[in-house]
């Protein structure tokens, strides 16, 4: 009996929280009218077995290529620049002294605990004004700034546990500040800064909210909006097996990105070992 | 390589406590310096100054003819190895022993030159592929010394680098520093609170207590005329014993009985009152196998421990201290970290003795070798100043 618990306790959870979307994976593949004639079950009943045909109408469609690109842009620049600057801030907010240190710590956790769609309004307006409405930059600024606390902190941690000798062994040896910071630091950091990467990259690119209020166009507008204007071939029917597979494709870069960053982020953690 | 002078270094932190104080060295070309005390008395703070990871309060560093005060770290042109060796853990050891050339932006070929000589010497070769983090104790600690070595600095710095080792290998690796420094040939500073370190590697050696410098000077000078009580207690081990003197005469009355001065250290003593002896545990010996010529003084005492080592004996024999001379005592315990219940003599004897514990034995003392200090201010009073090296300034220059 005990040895059963864990494996059940397992199969309960890993049902829970993968049956919605294995769902979406069975839905994307039943034919469109499958579902508007009714077909509740799990697999596609005869007849309504739509293959590949989802997929690559999604594939084909204009729209959702667009999306896709806006998407991959927005988040793998805010997730560039958030990386870049949360490093050096925390760098600074682990080893060095400075006044109002403890300002910028709390104020960053408060932009944390800050509700998103409090400021969508105010945003909108502010956006319109200054013509970056509908635009790249419109959406990377406020995915920046909801990410850098999170990124600031993460980081602050792992720059505390490098001990101080590393640096002045760097310096010593002939470095600059600057060098050791590069050659030494954030080599170190490295897990810290995919870490840091990954959740920046996951709150850019499954946001909501600034996506779908912060566009009007094709320009910028990202992929989880982007699902929400999705429209087939009848405008007054949801294309919802079209949807499934959209979304099914929308999940695959965060897959991948994952994959490759977990990686690093075992490698970065076995590689550390400072003294004897 | 360059000689490092220092004049009167000063350290202040923040609270104002002066962790360095006042600290005058002069370290010639090639000479090894040891600075050693117990912990807290500003010996890495000291060494930390010199290589620029401290900022220097007041007074000048000189390396060669070079004020090197305001000049960062990586401008002084000196090498140093840290306590827990600070490598470069994602680095290969190859590329932790050529970090300072290729920062230095030299050529791969004459890296890969400089390395392998470096890795060579310290025989580090089958290693060089590795990183830090699969090496033992002893290999992270010769890629430190890699890293020191193969640039071509002024001077190396080392930072209690054998605090980490076991045993056996603190040993060897002694050795091995001994003849790096001496093939070398390069100026060291090395900082350390092990005093057969600070004995069997310095060229010199400086004594320092709470920021202040006790004494400067050879290993043999250190032992043989410590300049005062911290000192003597410092250096030795086990450590000298001391045990309260009056002198009359050149009859010092100790509390196992009376010796024989020879006149010219009695001379220095004499009427004082309550003072404080110190003599080396080697210099009591076990009556029944000493030449009654040599002999001189012997006195009866009850032996209340034995720990017999083969080669030799120490014999453990405690003793009543009056007040004055006790609480002195104490507190030279606490300024050397250590933290004895009892006042007693610790005495080598020879292997041979056949002293048991619990019996009244026959002691001999060699008086020629014995010291008096002031109680009141630490001083040594028989201190032959010829052959006692630099003595601190402020406690010579102290009266009761």
């Amino acid at each position: 009996m005990k040895k059963l618990g864990m494996p059940i306790g397992v199969a309960l959870i890993l049902i829970w929280c993968l049956l919605p979307v294995v769902w979406v994976i069975s839905l994307s593949f039943k034919a469109p009218d499958s579902i508007t004639v009714g077909n509740p079950g799990f697999w596609p009943a005869d007849g309504t077995w739509a293959g590949w045909e989802n997929y690559r109408q999604v594939w084909d469609n204009d729209q959702f290529k667009r999306a896709i690109l806006n998407s991959l842009g927005i988040s793998l620049i805010a997730t560039g620049l958030s990386v870049m600057v949360a490093t050096l801030a925390a760098y600074a907010i682990a080893r060095l002294e400075f006044k109002g240190k403890r300002m910028v710590l709390s104020m960053a956790l408060a932009i944390a605990m800050f509700p998103v769609v409090s400021l969508v309004g105010p945003l909108f307006d502010m956006w319109r004004a200054f013509g970056i409405y509908d635009t790249w930059i419109g959406l990377i600024i406020p995915y920046m700034s909801f990410t850098l606390p999170l990124a600031i902190w993460t980081l602050s941690a792992f720059f505390r546990e490098i001990p101080w000798e590393m640096e002045q062994a760097a310096q010593v040896d002939g470095a600059t500040s600057w060098q050791a910071f590069r050659k030494v630091i954030v080599p170190l950091a490295a897990p810290g800064v995919f870490t840091a990467a990954i959740l920046t990259f996951f709150f850019a690119w499954n946001d909501f909210v600034f996506g779908i209020s912060l566009t009007s166009t094709e320009a910028a507008r990202p992929i989880p909006a982007s699902l929400a204007f999705f429209t087939g071939p009848d405008p007054f029917t949801r294309p919802a097996s079209l949807l499934a597979a959209a979304a099914v494709i929308a999940t695959i870069p965060i897959i991948v990105i994952v994959l490759i960053f977990q990686r690093k982020i075992v490698a970065g953690l076995t590689s550390g070992a400072v003294k004897g | 390589m360059a000689a490092i002078t220092i004049q009167n270094l000063v350290k202040k932190y923040g609270d104002g406590f002066p962790a360095v104080n006042d600290v005058s060295i002069d370290i010639a070309d090639g000479e090894f310096m040891i600075l050693v005390g117990p912990s807290g008395c500003g010996k890495s703070t000291l060494l930390r100054m010199i290589v620029g990871l401290e900022d220097i309060t007041s007074g000048d560093l000189k390396i060669g003819d070079r004020r090197v005060n305001d000049l960062a770290p990586r401008d002084r042109n000196l090498a140093m190895v840290f306590q827990n060796y600070a490598l470069y853990p994602h680095l290969t050891v190859y590329e932790n022993i050529a970090f300072p050339l290729r920062l230095a932006k030299m050529s791969d070929s004459e890296v890969d030159k400089l390395v392998k000589d470096a890795a060579g010497t310290l025989e580090l070769e089958e290693h060089l592929q590795r990183k830090p983090g699969n090496l033992s104790g002893g290999q992270r600690q010769r890629v430190a010394m890699g890293r020191a070595i193969v640039r071509q600095a002024d001077a190396f710095l080392f930072d209690e680098p054998l605090s980490n080792l076991d045993a056996k290998l603190r040993g060897q690796m002694r050795t091995e520093i001994a003849r790096l420094q001496k093939r070398l040939g390069i100026t060291t500073v090395y900082v350390t609170h092990d005093q057969t370190e600070a004995m069997t590697l310095g060229d010199r050696v400086a004594v320092l207590k709470r920021g202040v410098l006790q004494q400067l000077a050879t290993p043999r000078e250190l032992y043989d005329n410590p300049g005062n009580l911290f000192v003597a207690g410092f250096i030795g081990s086990p450590p000298m014993n001391f045990l309260p003197v009056e002198v009359s005469g050149t009859s010092a009355k100790l509390p196992f009985g009376s010796v024989e001065l020879p006149a010219d250290k009695a001379a220095k003593v004499e009427g004082r009152g309550l003072l404080i002896a110190g003599i080396r545990p080697e210099n009591f010996e076990d009556a029944s196998l000493v030449d009654e010529a040599e002999s001189g003084s012997t006195f009866q005492a009850h032996v209340e421990v034995v720990e017999w080592l083969g080669n030799e004996t120490y014999a453990y024999i405690p003793f009543e201290a009056p007040p004055e001379v006790e609480q002195q005592l104490r507190q030279l315990e606490k300024d050397l970290d250590g933290e004895s219940l009892r006042t007693q003599l610790v005495i080598t004897l020879d292997g041979a003795s056949r002293i048991k514990e619990g019996e009244t034995a026959e002691i001999a003392i060699d008086a020629r070798k014995m010291h008096i200090f002031d109680p009141a201010t630490g001083e040594n009073l028989t201190v032959d100043r010829e052959h006692a090296g630099r003595i601190g300034e402020e406690q010579v220059a102290a009266p009761a």
